[in-house]
């Protein structure tokens, strides 16, 4: 009886606070790389690299392939090219770690715990992130898991894949914008003008729309939300108050200042095109 | 066997001849990401990494990339450079990466690439490689949601040029190059893989405003505007610099005319007095004479890669500058209503 008190069927660790953060470039990564796999693998697998903030969010910024073999019950992870491409990508940037690995299909499979225990060798507690490249319940599932071992007392028992929440990071590939990472090709980046025009539109059509649905509650057609209400509010408040006057000044202020910058600018090709024409000019003999 | 196989190198050669130009590069967003990640994680520190991939035709296929360390100047260190590149394409086929270099990116600052280094290295590839290319990604200019990627070659003619290392005046009104033909830019296209593009599509819905859309809507390009001028200023300082150097140059070389043709007068008149004293002349040249020296010709290199930084830098506060408009119009608009 009096060892029942140190026997105590737990998880260990108990509870997880872990999240987990992916960029992008991990997803394109591991999508490519599943495109380029041997012809006899099922899957890939590959090492997670990233950084852990101090509240436990662990950041995945990076990874890379490993090659590996499967067979029905064993694993074997090419150890030394995980090492070497390790000490390449550290030579790059040092502050980018280990934090786990990844394997492409659905969930959790039988392989995964001898692959995992590996990686728990190579830093504490790290993150199995997989991705389904396969489609197979008709969407694309990444999940992120963190391995809990089950013990009694100093025994343990089982190791459990416990999911943690993940959350996409797609701020990056925002700023490059979708249009041109959605689609299988495209022709030509779009320029500066352009780009500034495709936002311009989007925001006409997004007061627009504003526009019809107030439009559409005032006269009775749709039940009034008093929380789209407030949002809209809150938008039209936050143009800031001012007298037509001083707006005015502010903006032809700014105007003048673009103005005189492209006259300068336009002038300074000019002059180069007029140099270039007299330099040859000169020095015919 | 040997004949056989001396035919064939020699039409490999003759194939070579006729290779259609490049016209297009085409990049993975895989890759632009991955340049993305790397020059900004590092800016305003410039950053440099190798592109590898095919060369089809006349399209350039950048299928995957990698960095460079952070280069150091100590031999020991570039030694260790060069070993980190084999290991890396080494490690790389081993996934069935496409393991042929195709150029290198980098990353600068507003525009101003166009320096002596540049072309130094990419002599050095083309070197290996027969057809290469530099792709320039500006990380200042993506907080104003431009995607700020460019590809860049050389032209055959500069090459040419460059490879004899002659750049006087004469030979560059031969060739009829001028500064505009230095950098030839290539278009880019940008392909994902079937697999990629199913997985944007999924997991990010067509939201109706993106973080793209806020960047270039942003009102403030005051600190960008003021950078580029100071780095305009410069140039100018730098091309009227320039342009003393070629002053003095000229101011010698009329001045060493005169001279000579002094001289020259000088010894005509020498000799019609020995013509008429019955004695040979005197030869109407004298090597030895300090001033038939030639005047060596200033390199005009650094003249046309000031004026193409130049000329960048107005074309990017005439891109802004458009874009500003539009927006101030914009809020104008908005104020109105």
């Amino acid at each position: 009886m009096a060892s029942s008190e140190s026997a105590v069927l737990q998880f260990f660790p108990a509870s997880t606070s872990l999240s987990a953060k992916v960029h992008p470039l991990v997803i394109f990564n591991i999508c490519d790389c599943y495109v380029r796999r041997p012809d006899q693998a099922e899957r890939v697998i590959g090492t997670l690299l990233g950084s852990i903030s101090p509240d436990g969010t662990v950041d995945i910024r990076n990874s890379y392939a490993v090659p590996h073999n499967e067979s029905s019950d064993q694993v074997a992870l090419d150890i030394d090219y995980h090492h070497n491409m390790l000490l390449s990508h550290q030579k790059v940037n040092p502050k980018e770690v280990i934090v786990g690995w990844y394997s492409t299909g659905l969930g959790v499979t039988g392989g995964s715990a001898l692959i995992h225990e590996f990686y728990s060798r190579e830093v504490q507690n790290p993150i199995h992130l997989t991705v389904d490249t396969t489609f197979r319940n008709g969407e694309a599932t990444i999940k992120a898991f963190v391995s809990v071992s089950l013990s009694l007392g100093e025994r343990q028992l089982a190791a459990q894949f416990q999911e943690i929440p993940l959350d996409l990071r797609m701020v990056e590939a925002e700023r490059v914008g979708f249009d041109i990472l959605k689609t299988t090709m495209v022709e030509k980046l779009p320029s500066d003008l352009e780009g500034m025009e495709a936002s311009m539109e989007r925001l006409l059509a997004l007061i627009d729309d504003v526009y019809k649905y107030v439009d559409s509650v005032v006269e009775g057609q749709v039940v009034p939300d008093n929380d789209i209400g407030r949002y809209i509010a809150d938008t039209v408040a936050s143009i800031p108050k001012i007298s037509p006057p001083a707006f005015d000044r502010l903006v032809n202020d700014s105007l003048q200042d673009h103005l005189l910058l492209l006259y300068l600018s336009s002038i300074t090709r000019t002059q180069l095109s007029l140099a270039e024409k007299l330099n040859t000019a000169a020095q015919i003999p | 066997m040997a004949n056989t196989m001396a035919r064939s190198f020699l039409q490999v050669a003759a194939t070579e001849e006729v290779a259609s130009p490049l016209r297009v590069v085409q990049i993975e967003g895989l890759v632009i990401l991955k340049i993305i990640k790397h020059c900004k994680e590092f800016s305003p520190a410039l950053v440099t990494g190798q592109l590898l991939g095919l060369d089809v035709g006349s399209v350039l296929e950048v299928t995957n990339c990698f960095p460079f360390p952070i280069r150091e100047e100590d031999e020991e260190i570039e030694a260790d450079g060069a070993n980190y590149q084999l290991e890396m394409m080494r490690c790389l086929r081993e996934v069935n990466v496409d393991n042929n270099t195709v150029g290198w990116y980098q990353s600068t600052l507003l525009g101003s690439f166009q320096t002596v280094e540049l072309i130094e290295t990419f002599m050095n590839y083309q070197e290996n490689i027969r057809r290469c290319v530099c792709i320039i990604y500006d990380p200042s200019r993506s907080n104003q949601g431009v995607l700020a990627l460019k590809a860049l070659k050389l032209s055959d003619s500069f090459m040419e040029l460059y490879r004899n290392n002659n750049f006087t005046g004469e030979k560059l009104r031969e060739k009829n190059l001028s500064w505009v033909d230095i950098f030839e830019e290539i278009p880019i296209k940008v392909s994902n893989s079937a697999l990629i593009s199913a997985f944007m599509t999924e997991l990010e819905a067509d939201t109706p405003v993106t973080q793209c859309d806020y960047d270039r809507l942003q009102l403030s390009t005051n600190p960008y505007m003021e950078r580029n001028l100071e780095f305009l200023i410069e140039c100018m300082d730098d091309l009227s610099m320039e342009q003393h150097k070629f002053q003095f140059y000229y101011r010698n070389l009329s001045r060493q005319q005169g001279q000579q043709q002094a001289w020259l007068q000088k010894r005509r008149a020498e000799n019609m007095a020995r013509k008429a004293a019955g004695e040979d002349p005197l030869p109407e040249e004298d090597p030895t004479n300090p001033i038939f020296k030639p005047i060596p010709e200033p390199s005009r290199l650094d003249s046309f890669l000031i004026t193409n930084q130049i000329s960048n830098y107005c074309n990017q506060i005439n891109g802004v500058a458009g874009q500003s408009f539009s927006r101030l119009y914009l809020m104008k608009a908005l104020h109105e209503n």
